[in-house]
């Protein structure tokens, strides 16, 4: 398949890997930001071709994994309720809340539906005036401009039957909360390349400078992987720091300034808490006091729902890098894709899904 | 006979805790991990294993009618049922009612056996538009026409509005397997080489291409189709040096090498560049966030033979019309047993698990 072959090919994959091994002298650890760059290296097996000095963590950028707990059950409060369709991508169906998830809540007769554009939730909407139609808006800024537009449309629509349940966090403050620590041991990124054609890499320069370290926007195929891999190393062997774009097919350094502009007109930043990380200032997105109307949590006074996570779950460290999923007590025990204590068990961005899925349980 | 009657006592309690799953869930029917949970710790407790095994089919040794001679021991019978919930009714390469002779056809086929007869049974929903019923009946109809099967005896009920979707059918079929004729899946052997007559995960992207919310333009139309005639062939070939034949459908192909694998207790290696796939099919799976070996096949026999009859029947699955794209697409091995384990396009090596649950399009 045309633009997809060309960055899984056997050959080309051997000379990066030659190179890598040609490149590094001593033991580097770098972080891959992105769950799908995460799966990616698992199931086209890199992690294990790689020599033994790089070490890759496994950073938070599965969305399904740093929603907090109290927001998957103020979504299954929500969709308990008869007026409402709750309505969701479909990885965040199966999240454990305290309780039960939100396929849980549809065998039990709530009214759950996957969705595959938060534009669908709109038009549903439209078609079901009767009904209050609730669209769970999780993710990056990736998915981000696709929310902002679903609320701007629903504005433009006169629609009072839809809202937005919204937990948007943003990569940014997240490497800065990483990098910041004192246990860090993260000392290259490869960035998430779908949340850089949205955003550009120009944020990234400040941090980079700070803390002095390479970070280089990356793909999701194999060959983008190692060739990200491959440019990491290279700044790292040679003292560099700085911003670099390995994904140049698709990223500028400004981004997609239209769905920038968006963003700003729908959402405001404010602080966001982290699944197993904790609250990370100005981290996230909520609706700007304009589009208050369309704020799920304030329609149904779901507010003040709080809950406590598994005390055996330590999703918290294995975002952060500190842990690998194997490395987890829990892991493949009482911690399995069909009873996952936490999130990254469940999505298939999760890296403990992908541990599980492509048998790193050994 | 009696090692068909139950196996366990009668017990009083659910052999699945109530507090795992107090209900049922979507993701009991996917055909991945949850339904074999279903299957070996509520079904197997109650009914005792299934005589030949673990297959699509039971296989029923029955002592030869007096009729026949007598002294010629014994003769044997494929007994398989399947229900059809399909929605949409009507998807692009087939609708419910060939579906439902393709399924119970092919499971009995997969026994080796030649399917003899079919019972239909219908459950219909108030509100059904007849003409819609007449169409799903004749398709039904020329599906077991062609496949050379008899549709012998049905049933139909008819339930209230809101308690049901449409229509579903059921399907039970019976074959008899010829002598000289071993399929199993536990006879599969190290060396032995896998199969597959074509591209996969077809049927899955055709039914989701025009599903509510999702429909996208495509041309990919489901590979649902008859496959005794194309087994047959094999068995023509290699007798009984074919030692597994089973068709990958819900949870796809690697459920179903999965399964071997556990039943054999043998290791399976795959090589991904060579598991034919179509283009369009794969652009599908990348979009979706799917991954094409758990995605569900309607006309796809995955066979596992002695590695010296591997290019005999691969000429034979390539001489017939449903088998021109066949490929051997790994092989039996004596290491990791129970596992799959596939070698990447770039050359890595990965563990293909069972499906667990649903496979759930990515948010991003």
């Amino acid at each position: 398949m045309r633009f997809v072959d060309e960055y899984r090919n056997e050959a080309d994959a051997r000379k990066f890997l030659a190179a890598i091994e040609r490149t590094v002298t001593r033991p580097w650890t770098i972080m891959e930001i992105c769950g799908g760059q995460t799966h990616t290296l698992i199931k086209s097996g890199i992690d294990r071709m790689l020599p033994p000095d790089i070490t890759l963590v496994h950073g938070p950028g599965c969305p399904v994994c740093v929603t907090p707990l109290e927001l998957i059950d103020k979504a299954i409060a929500i969709a308990h309720r008869p007026e409402v369709i709750l309505t969701s991508f479909g990885d965040m169906l199966r999240v454990p809340g305290s309780a039960t998830d939100l396929l849980g809540v549809r065998a039990q007769g709530g009214d759950v539906r996957m969705v595959y554009s938060p534009l669908d939730a709109v038009k549903l909407a439209e078609k079901h005036p009767d009904r209050q139609v609730v669209f769970f808006a999780v993710g990056f800024e990736t998915t981000a401009p696709g929310n902002a537009m679903a609320v701007y449309q629903a504005q433009q629509l006169g629609l009072s039957n839809f809202s937005i349940l919204c937990s948007h966090v943003l990569v940014p403050p997240a490497m800065e909360a990483i990098l910041g620590a004192p246990d860090n041991q993260v000392q290259g990124f490869l960035a998430a390349g779908h949340v850089c054609t949205v955003m550009g890499y120009w944020e990234y320069d400040p941090i980079a400078a700070q803390y002095r370290v390479p970070i280089v926007v990356t793909g999701f195929e194999p060959l983008d992987l190692l060739q990200g891999i491959y440019m990491t190393i290279q700044a790292l062997e040679e003292g560099r720091w700085g911003v670099e774009n390995q994904y140049a097919r698709l990223v500028t350094r400004a981004g997609n300034l239209p769905a920038q502009r968006l963003l700003s007109q729908v959402f405001e930043v404010c602080d966001r808490g982290w699944r197993g990380i904790g609250t990370i200032p100005h981290s996230g997105y909520r609706l700007r006091p304009e589009f208050a109307a369309f704020d799920a949590e304030q329609r149904f006074g779901v507010e003040d729902v709080r809950a406590e996570e598994s005390p055996l779950c330590i999703a918290g460290q294995i975002l952060r890098g500190l842990k690998k999923p194997h490395e987890c007590s829990a892991f493949g025990h009482q911690c399995t894709p069909e009873h996952p204590l936490g999130a990254p068990m469940v999505s298939s961005e999760g890296a403990c899904a992908a541990y599980y899925s492509y048998g790193r349980a050994e | 006979m009696s090692d068909q009657l139950p196996a366990s006592s009668f017990n009083l309690q659910c052999p699945i805790p109530i507090s795992d799953y107090p209900v049922i869930t979507l993701a009991h029917g996917g055909g991945g991990r949850l339904t074999q949970m279903l299957i070996d710790r509520l079904f197997v407790p109650a009914f005792g294993p299934q005589p030949g095994g673990g297959h699509d089919g039971a296989m029923l040794t029955l002592p030869s009618p007096a009729t026949t001679g007598g002294d010629q021991g014994e003769f044997r019978l494929a007994f398989s049922t399947d229900s059809f919930v399909v929605s949409p009714r009507f998807f692009p390469g087939g609708d419910i009612g060939s579906l439902a002779v393709h399924g119970t056809v092919n499971d009995l086929a997969m026994c080796g056996a030649r399917p003899l007869a079919l019972s239909v049974a219908f459950i219909l929903e108030e509100g059904l538009s007849m003409d819609e019923l007449w169409r799903i009946v004749r398709s039904l109809s020329r599906a077991a026409q062609d496949t050379g099967v008899s549709v012998v005896t049905g049933d139909t009920k008819v339930v209230e509005r809101g308690k049901g979707d449409g229509l579903y059918i059921n399907t039970s079929g019976i074959g008899v397997i010829p002598p000289g004729i071993a399929i199993a899946p536990s006879r599969a052997r190290p060396s032995d080489l896998v199969l597959i007559n074509g591209p996969i995960a077809q049927h899955g992207i055709a039914i989701m291409s025009v599903r509510e919310g999702l429909a996208f333009e495509t041309t990919i139309e489901s590979d649902s189709a008859p496959l005794y005639d194309l087994v047959s062939g094999v068995l023509a070939a290699a007798g009984e040096q074919v030692h597994v034949l089973r068709d990958p459908t819900r949870g796809g192909l690697s459920s179903t090498l999965n399964e071997i694998a556990v039943q054999a207790k043998v290791g399976i290696h795959l090589n991904e560049s060579s598991i034919p796939i179509n283009e369009e099919v794969r652009g599908a799976c990348e979009i979706l966030g799917l991954d094409p070996l758990y995605v569900a096949n309607e006309g796809k026999c995955l066979v596992i033979v002695a590695r010296e009859a591997g290019e005999r029947v691969l000429a034979a699955l390539r001489s017939h019309p449903l088998g021109r794209e066949s490929a051997i697409i790994g092989e039996v091995v004596a290491d990791h047993p129970g596992r799959v384990v596939m070698r990447s396009r770039i050359g890595g090596q990965r563990i293909v698990d069972m499906l667990s649950g649903e496979q759930l399009p990515r948010i991003c």
